[in-house]
C-alpha cells in the first residue's frame, strides 16, 4: 500500500478511525534524519499489509504536530484503535518502528 | 573532496591510509589529541618490541600519513548533513563547511549525556539532540541549550533565528568559546528538566538550578562538550544503538556514503579493533567514490 499523506481534514477518518493500526510519520524537508527514514517507512507500508502507513509534513500541517505534542523530528507513532500507543523519536530501524505495534 | 575523515586517530589515521593507498583524495579533520593519546604506555599492539605512549603511537600515525599525502584540517567539527541533491555530504566546523562524496566517522565515543532527572524521560517531548531538526517547533519560544563549547554555540545560532530567547547552560563549567551577549549564558549546575502537562501530554516547562530556581524553557537542546561520532550520526540520519553506531562488515552505516569506525562502533576500545575497522571503512570509502 502507498503511504498516506495527512492533513487535518483527513486525519480524522485515517487515523482515529481506522478499524487497522496505523504508523503516523511526522517528518519535515529539511530534517536529514527524515529523510534517511523515508525508505523505511515506505518499505514497511509495502510489507505490512495489516498496518495503514501515514505521514505528515509538520510544516504544512503544524496543527496535526501539536495536537499530538511531536516537538522532535522523525517522530513515528502509533495508533490502535483511534489512540496514541507509542512514539518513537529519530531515526529508527526497521525493526524498531515495528516494535511500536508488538 | 572525495572522502572526509573525522577524527586522527587508529581509526581514523589507518582509514586515511588505505583509502589513499587505494587512490582517494583523503582529507582528515580533526579538533586534536582523543582517547589514544590519554593512554601511558601501548604495550598489547602488534609488533612493539618496548610499550611506546599513546602519545606517541598516535604522532607516529598522523606523521606517516602526512607522509603518503593525506590532508589535515584542524577544527572542531559541529555538524553533518546531505548535500541539497543527496550525492554528498557536508561537514561543519565553526570556520567552515566541506563537502565530500563520503564521510568517514571516526571521532571516538561519546560519554553518555549526564543523569540529569527528566533528561532522557523528555527526549522528543522537549528534549532534542538536532536544533537543526527541531528549531521550526520553538518558533517564538523561549529555549535552553546545555553545554558549553563551540558545538552548543553552533545549536545556539541555529535556534536563535526562530526562538524569543536562546538561553546556554554550562551545567557548572566555564564557557569554552566567546558567547555573544544576545545569549543568556546561566553557569549554574541543572538539577533537572521540568515539565507540565498540556492536554494530558508531558513537555518540558523549565530547567531546575542547584540554587532551587526554575528557569522557564519550552525546549532544552543537549550539545555538551564536542560532538563526537554518534551525536553526528543522530542528526545525519544514521541508526544508533545503545550509544553506538550500526555498521555492515564493510562499516557502512545506513546513509548511504557514510561509514564508521573505531570506538563508536562500540565492541573492543582497542586501537587494533580500530584500526581494523578503518582500514576496511577506508576501502569501502575509496570503492563507493570509484563507482560514483
Amino acid at each position: 500500500m502507498a503511504v498516506i499523506a495527512l492533513n487535518k481534514d483527513n486525519f480524522k477518518a485515517e487515523v482515529l478511525q481506522s478499524d487497522k493500526p496505523v504508523l503516523v510519520d511526522f517528518w519535515a524537508t529539511w530534517c536529514g534524519p527524515c529523510r534517511m527514514m523515508a525508505p523505511v517507512v515506505e518499505s514497511i507500508a509495502e510489507e505490512h499489509p495489516e498496518l495503514k502507513v501515514c505521514k505528515v509534513d509538520v510544516d504544512e500541517n503544524p496543527e496535526l504536530a501539536q495536537l499530538f505534542n511531536v516537538m522532535s523530528i522523525p517522530t513515528l507513532a502509533a495508533f490502535k484503535d483511534g489512540q496514541l500507543s507509542g512514539t518513537a523519536v529519530g531515526y529508527q530501524s526497521k525493526e524498531n518502528v515495528l516494535k511500536l505495534f508488538a | 573532496m572525495d572522502i572526509i575523515i573525522i577524527g586522527s586517530g587508529p581509526a581514523g589515521i589507518s582509514a586515511a591510509l588505505y583509502a589513499k593507498r587505494a587512490g582517494a583524495d583523503v582529507t582528515v579533520i580533526t579538533r586534536g589529541s582523543g582517547a589514544l593519546a590519554k593512554a601511558e604506555k601501548i604495550e598489547n599492539y602488534y609488533g612493539l618490541a618496548e610499550p611506546v605512549t599513546g602519545a606517541e603511537l598516535e604522532a607516529n600515525g598522523i606523521a606517516g600519513a602526512k607522509r603518503l599525502g593525506v590532508e589535515f584540517v584542524q577544527g572542531e567539527v559541529v555538524g553533518l548533513s546531505m548535500n541539497d541533491d543527496f550525492t554528498g555530504l557536508v561537514v561543519q566546523t565553526p570556520e567552515k563547511s566541506f563537502e565530500g562524496k563520503t564521510v568517514i566517522l571516526a571521532a571516538g565515543s561519546t560519554r553518555l549525556a549526564p543523569k540529569i532527572p527528566g533528561l532522557k524521560e523528555l527526549e522528543g517531548k522537549g528534549v532534542s539532540y538536532c536544533a537543526i531538526c527541531d528549531a521550526f517547533f520553538y518558533r517564538g519560544k523561549t529555549v535552553a541549550v546545555l553545554g558549553e563549547g563551540e558545538y552548543a554555540l553552533h545549536e545556539a545560532e541555529i535556534l536563535q533565528p526562530h526562538a524569543s530567547k536562546v538561553m546556554l547552560f554550562t551545567n557548572g563549567k566555564e564557557p569554552a568559546v566567546k558567547i555573544p551577549d544576545s545569549i543568556e549564558v546561566h553557569r549554574e549546575k541543572v538539577d533537572a528538566v521540568e515539565s507540565e502537562a498540556v492536554n494530558g501530554m508531558e513537555r518540558v516547562s523549565g530547567l531546575r538550578t542547584e540554587n532551587g530556581a526554575s528557569i522557564p524553557a519550552e525546549g532544552l537542546f543537549v550539545a555538551l562538550g564536542t560532538a563526537g561520532s554518534v551525536d553526528l550520526a543522530r542528526k545525519i540520519g544514521a541508526a544508533v544503538e545503545n550509544n553506538r553506531i550500526v555498521v555492515d562488515a564493510d562499516m557502512t552505516t545506513n546513509v548511504p556514503g557514510l561509514y564508521a569506525a573505531g570506538d563508536c562502533t562500540g565492541g573492543l576500545l582497542q586501537v587494533v579493533k580500530a584500526a581494523y575497522e578503518g582500514a576496511v571503512a577506508g576501502l569501502a570509502a575509496a570503492k563507493y567514490v570509484r563507482k560514483q
